[in-house]
């Protein structure tokens, strides 16, 4: 009988993949070790289910710890594939309401729990460890806390947006689930989230991330026994500051002040095109003001609501799209790309640089002249120097990053470069000329990068000796904060050379897309045709302010205005003029000469202090630049009242852009919706809350964008003809971009 | 009687049919006679190399900073173990050619402290004398340029050195009260003068105070030294046993009158010193009590397990062999091979000596079992255990060395047996020529040939150096 219980044990241990546990002496230590990553899937909540109740009927336990044997993640979520295979609200429901159970066992545990948390501890995993007593971090970099959650149109549906008011206070459990921010550990120590602190330890008997781990779980088994045998009180004395809150709070007229404020704040930042932070915001409101109860059903219903949304699917879109365009789906280059040299110190130039070098790749910065190489270096230095005041790296990494870069004006040391990415004015003599002189300088291997927003790859490498080693990089500006890169492949280019472009981009940290030869290639293609319709908008007599927040309305995060300025009046010229060319009448719509008449102005956007707007140094507040409205005054057209609604002047903007999109992807540049999708968001800024052109198209019917589109047409013409993919979609309500 | 000369070996070896390496221990009238058998090399002298000789060392008593000495300036204590050396040794003043003298917390005033405190020992005004500073291994740094010159023809008596003097500390207004306070001494007008005045905020006043933390990553060093005991899986028990050790073995030293290289002081204004002070034997229990003292609740380095602020100094004479038995000296000890090492300042910071042991044996020819009397630089009793055991993982060596094995960790019997920095204390630029001097010592009493000397420092670095017994 003995046997067959231990041979019973065994089979149990066996069957368990995800959740395993080993008791030192009273101490449950329960590790969590999915296959794959940890996440609160089906799997590991059942096995967690079953070994909590194992450890709660073994009388010898006196407390728990949780550990991850993960070294880079604790828990790092809720298993999305759960919540996309739900199709109705009420099943989500049902997966919060199972997850709030669960959770409310581990918070009323007789036996305290210690949360040992080292890499990432987000949504659920995080949900899971403040429903412990106790949590002890690690001050590794991978370490973070949060609630991401309504970055991708969700809540906190395990019990976070009742947790967190009572934990952390409501302004500060606001700042966290509203933001959805990743707290490291030093911040969550402050915040009192976390009770203790690891050091993360370095080369010892074993390597340093097992180490790591052991002197975590070391750590956490003594305060486990601690706070079993009292000695560790679960309650911390309150300070004064936090005493005067909770008194301040405990009003309900402020309480409801402070729902008023977020509630207005929130609508300020997303003009209520995100539905999920007004979620949130009823939830807590119901936690608190009709207790927990109504708090945990109004959570676990709303978390069903949003799962249900479109705004939602978009985001968790965006989020897959990413993780896809994170990967290198060209393979291995033969040689990685240990010393890089850029061509032309200015903002991009520089801005590659900075990228480069804190990652590590020795990087040469050249430029022509003393005075720009100068502001260049100054920039990469200030770029990182930035980071030090943030304290996300330190001083002497600022160093140390800075000692990968070496400033010149001379090709001394190009022989030895595993690339050149130039980016030096955007003229195709200048571009061959520096081509035509790097290819006499560097090793036969050596790729050839150019940075251009829209001169076809092909026309710069029509000059090349090697073609197959030339290729395009399009960084956006600015290069350390923007996360896309956009990579040209043109016919001759080879595999291995994109390989290696798209592996230096990544190694930069950017999110890439690789798309063919055209002019504009991409990104430039679908901005152009907006602009455009942007310029005539404004021609139409419509304000600079009302075109931004029209735009902003729809979900850009930047106005058409604003972005025209961000961009450069005299790039948005010059662009417009090379793709009107290429293109034809299809791009036409604003008036050119109005573009060229600020540039003559001297307004060329925010860089020269005026565009539309006019700029001061140390002044957020912007006036419209009355010089510009009078240059205007000479263009004006008169607009068409059939078409010059709010909503018109909106969907005349976008489609245009969307559809240019489709007719990449028809024409091949794109290889796929999804890369559409991300270079649009990431480089574009098109409405996070849309999930890109390609699922704004199958979320609101391709044939109801060609009916509106047919509208237009009428009036503008060919600008506004649907492309045959777009209308192959209108026509078969089945066919969708995004299964 | 019997001798250790090296033809009884030979004989003892033959007759005993033992060929290899352990301490064979004979009792002979009542006398112990060790008799160290077969080493990998009978002498690590090298043809045309000149042999170089420590003639004698001495230091000041090592007291904790803010005890007697506190009113002295570094070059004070610096002066005594110079004139202290004169005295012991007898040397003509002018018979030195050159003085180097390690410091690591400077006195702005007497930056070139060696100099100073030449000068003030009595030392010809003609020896050029300059200061190294290489953090706790700055004596080292001082005992090895010696060495160098030494070795390269240019001197033959070089006296060496270092000071450290932790009851005053150079405290610095901020950097912005500074820049106010040098563009003041520019400003020509009353106005230009009265608007800087006015431009001082109360925040500038703040002081900026030295600690002992490494400047590229911030952390302190006994904070990096518990991170490191836990790396290796040192206990707290383990470092509180070493160091009740290490407290042990130097109280005995120094009450059977052991610690010889110790010169008595009188300390201007006060009473005689011939004592280190730091020594103080506690029990497990009372090592038990104490809180950890860097990183909290959990951490494992306490003050009783560290080693403390000192004051001190110490001087050595080195000299060509050819120079000192000119000069009729019965010098002590070769000075032979030695390694300076370097790692990452952050997690790697103390190891020091795991990586220049087995450097500095493989240089010499030598293997551990060579070596009949080890001292290594205690700075806290974790930073001990985490490179005793390192030296002891084959797992290490491979993984961070580059070697193929581990060099083994040092027998205890042989390891720091008169103490070490945890108890007779360590002021910081002192403590290198204190460890050489210590080998030199214990190889005369207990009949060893070859010593190893090993410490770690500030800024992820280490030094290594073998010492041969000079034949009695």
């Amino acid at each position: 009988l003995v046997l067959i219980s231990i041979l019973g044990l065994h089979c149990e241990y066996f069957t368990r993949t995800h959740v395993n546990y080993e008791i030192k002496g009273d101490v449950a230590v329960i590790r969590m070790n999915d296959p794959s990553v940890n996440t609160l899937s089906v799997q590991m909540q059942r096995e967690m289910t079953e070994v909590m109740d194992e450890v709660w009927g073994n009388s010898a336990v006196q407390s728990v710890v949780l550990i991850s044997s993960k070294p880079g993640s604790f828990i790092a979520g809720a298993d999305l594939n759960m919540i996309q295979a739900c199709t109705t609200a009420e099943e989500v429901t049902l997966l919060s309401q199972e997850g709030q159970k669960m959770f409310e066992k581990i918070e009323k545990s007789p036996k305290p729990i210690v949360a040992a948390i080292n890499g990432s501890c987000l949504g659920g995993g995080f949900e899971f460890a403040i429903a412990c007593q106790y949590r002890i971090a690690t001050k590794s970099k991978k370490t973070v806390l949060g609630c991401p959650e309504v970055m991708l149109g969700l809540l906190p549906g395990a019990g976070g947006t009742q947790r967190l008011p009572k934990m952390l206070g409501l302004p500060s459990a606001f700042d966290v689930v509203l933001t959805g921010r990743s707290i490291r550990p030093d911040k969550a120590k402050k915040m009192g989230l976390v009770h203790q602190l690891v050091d993360t330890l370095g080369p010892g008997l074993k390597s340093p991330e097992e180490r790591t781990i052991e002197y975590l779980e070391e750590v956490a088994v003594e305060a486990a026994r601690g706070l079993a045998k009292k000695q560790i009180p679960l309650t911390k004395e309150k300070g004064l500051m936090q005493k005067i809150q909770d008194y301040v709070m405990s009003y309900p007229f402020v309480r409801q002040q402070i729902y008023n404020t977020v509630q207005k704040k929130v609508m300020k930042q997303t003009k209520g095109l995100y539905p999920a932070p007004l979620k949130i915001i009823e939830c807590v409101k119901a936690g608190l003001e009709q207790g927990p109860t109504a708090g945990y059903l109004a959570e676990s219903q709303n978390f069903g609501k949003l799962a249900m949304t479109p705004e939602s699917k978009a985001l968790i879109g965006l989020y897959h799209g990413q993780v896809t365009c994170k990967k290198n789906r060209f393979g291995t280059p033969e040689k990685e790309v240990k010393a890089l040299a850029v061509l032309g110190a200015g903002l991009m130039g520089a801005g590659i640089a900075q990228v480069s070098v804190d990652k590590g790749i020795h990087t040469i910065l050249k430029d022509t002249t003393l005075e720009g190489l100068s502001r260049g270096e100054q920039q990469v230095y200030k770029g990182l120097n930035d980071k030090t005041k943030k304290k996300s790296i330190t001083t002497f990494e600022r160093d140390s990053f800075l000692s990968n870069l070496t400033g010149q004006l001379d090709y001394n040391g190009f022989n030895k470069a595993d690339m050149v990415i130039e980016a030096v004015f955007e003229d195709l003599s200048i571009k061959h000329k520096v081509l035509k002189e790097v290819e006499a300088v560097i090793p036969p291997h050596c790729i050839f990068a150019t940075n251009t927003s829209a001169l076809p790859i092909k026309d710069i490498a029509a000059v090349s000796k090697r073609p197959e080693k030339v290729i395009g990089m399009h960084y956006f500006s600015p290069v350390d904060k923007m996360q896309l890169l956009e990579i040209i492949t043109t016919d001759k280019t080879s595999k291995d050379t994109t390989a290696s472009a798209v592996a230096v981009g990544l190694k930069q940290g950017k999110v890439i897309i690789v798309v063919g030869d055209g002019p504009g290639f991409y990104t430039t293609r679908c901005l152009a045709p907006m602009l455009a319709e942007a310029v005539r908008v404004l021609q139409e007599g419509v304000d600079p302010k009302k075109l931004d927040s029209l735009t902003t309305g729809f979900g850009f995060p930047v106005g058409a205005a604003t972005l025209a300025d961000e961009v450069g009046i005299d790039v948005a010229a010059h662009v417009a003029e090379d793709l009107g060319k290429a293109f034809g009448s299809r791009f036409g719509g604003g008036n050119i000469e109005f573009l060229k008449s600020m540039v003559d102005k001297g307004f060329k956007g925010r860089k020269s202090g005026k565009g539309c707007y006019i700029y001061q140094p140390g002044l957020k507040r912007r006036d419209v630049n009355t010089e510009a409205l009078e240059i205007l005054e000479s263009y004006k057209l008169t607009p068409n009242a059939a078409i010059s609604s709010d909503s018109d002047i909106q969907y005349r903007l976008v489609s245009r852009f969307v559809n240019e999109a489709v007719l990449c992807l028809q024409e091949g540049i794109l290889a796929n919706p999804v890369e559409g999708d991300i270079g649009a968001v990431f480089g574009l800024g098109f409405p996070p809350c849309l999930g890109g052109p390609f699922r704004f198209v199958d979320s609101f019917g391709a044939d109801k964008l060609v009916e509106k589109m047919r509208k237009f047409e009428e009036v503008f013409g060919n600008q506004f003809t649907p492309c045959q993919l777009l209308l192959d979609h209108a026509k078969d309500p089945s066919k969708k971009f995004h299964k | 009687m019997l001798t250790t000369n090296q033809s009884s070996y030979d004989l003892f070896c033959f007759i005993l049919q033992r060929s290899k390496k352990e301490k064979c221990t004979f009792h002979f009238h009542n006398t112990t006679v060790n008799i160290f058998v077969a080493k990998s090399k009978k002498t690590l002298a090298k043809p045309g190399v000149k042999n170089i000789v420590l003639v004698d060392g001495v230091r000041t008593p090592f007291l904790q900073s803010g005890t007697i000495y506190a009113d002295l300036m570094p070059h004070d204590l610096a002066r005594a173990a110079l004139q202290g050396l004169l005295n012991r040794t007898g040397l003509p003043k002018d018979a030195v050619d050159y003085i180097v003298y390690g410091t690591v917390i400077q006195e702005v005033k007497t930056s070139n402290v060696a100099r100073e405190a030449a000068l003030g020992a009595g030392f010809s005004d003609k020896t050029p004398a300059h200061t190294v500073t290489m953090a706790c291994i700055s004596s080292n740094q001082a005992m090895t340029t010696a060495v160098g010159l030494i070795a390269a023809g240019q001197c033959d008596a070089v006296v060496a050195g270092g000071v450290e003097f932790m009851s005053d500390v150079p405290i610095r207004h901020s950097r912005r009260m500074r820049k106010t306070m040098l563009s003041l001494n520019k400003a020509k007008t009353l106005g230009a003068r009265l608007s800087l005045l006015g431009s001082i905020r109360l925040a500038h006043l703040a002081p900026e105070l030295p600690a002992v933390a490494e400047f590229s990553t911030a952390e302190t060093m006994g904070h990096s030294a518990d991170r490191l005991a836990a790396a290796f899986g040192v206990s707290r028990l383990e470092q509180d046993e070493f160091a009740l050790r290490s407290h042990t073995l130097a109280k005995k030293a120094q009450d059977s009158g052991l610690l010889s290289d110790v010169i008595s002081f009188k300390v201007p204004g006060k009473d005689i010193v011939s004592k280190d002070n730091g020594i103080r034997p506690s029990t497990m229990e009372q090592m038990a009590k104490l809180k950890p003292a860097f990183i909290k609740p959990h951490g494992t380095v306490t003050a009783a397990n560290s080693s403390f602020l000192t004051d001190g100094a110490s001087a050595v004479l080195i000299m060509s062999e050819e120079k000192a038995l000119a000069m009729g000296y019965k010098p002590k000890a070769y000075l032979r091979d030695f390694v300076y090492v370097s790692q990452d300042p952050k997690d790697q910071l103390l190891l020091g000596p795991t990586y220049a042991t087995p450097k500095v044996l493989e240089k010499s020819g030598l293997t551990l079992n060579d070596i009949d009397v080890f001292e290594f630089h205690e700075a806290f009793a974790g930073q001990i255990m985490a490179n005793l055991k390192a030296m002891e993982s084959d797992w290490f060596a491979q993984t961070y060395m580059g070697r193929k094995t581990k060099v083994g960790a040092p027998p205890m019997e042989k390891f720091n047996s008169w103490g070490g920095s945890l108890s007779l204390g360590h002021p910081f630029a002192a403590t290198g020529c204190r460890l050489v001097t210590t080998v030199a010592h214990r190889l005369q009493k207990e009949g060893g040939q070859y010593g190893l000397v090993a410490a770690c420092a500030a800024g992820g670095q280490g030094h290594a150096m073998v010492i041969e017994a000079y034949p009695q």
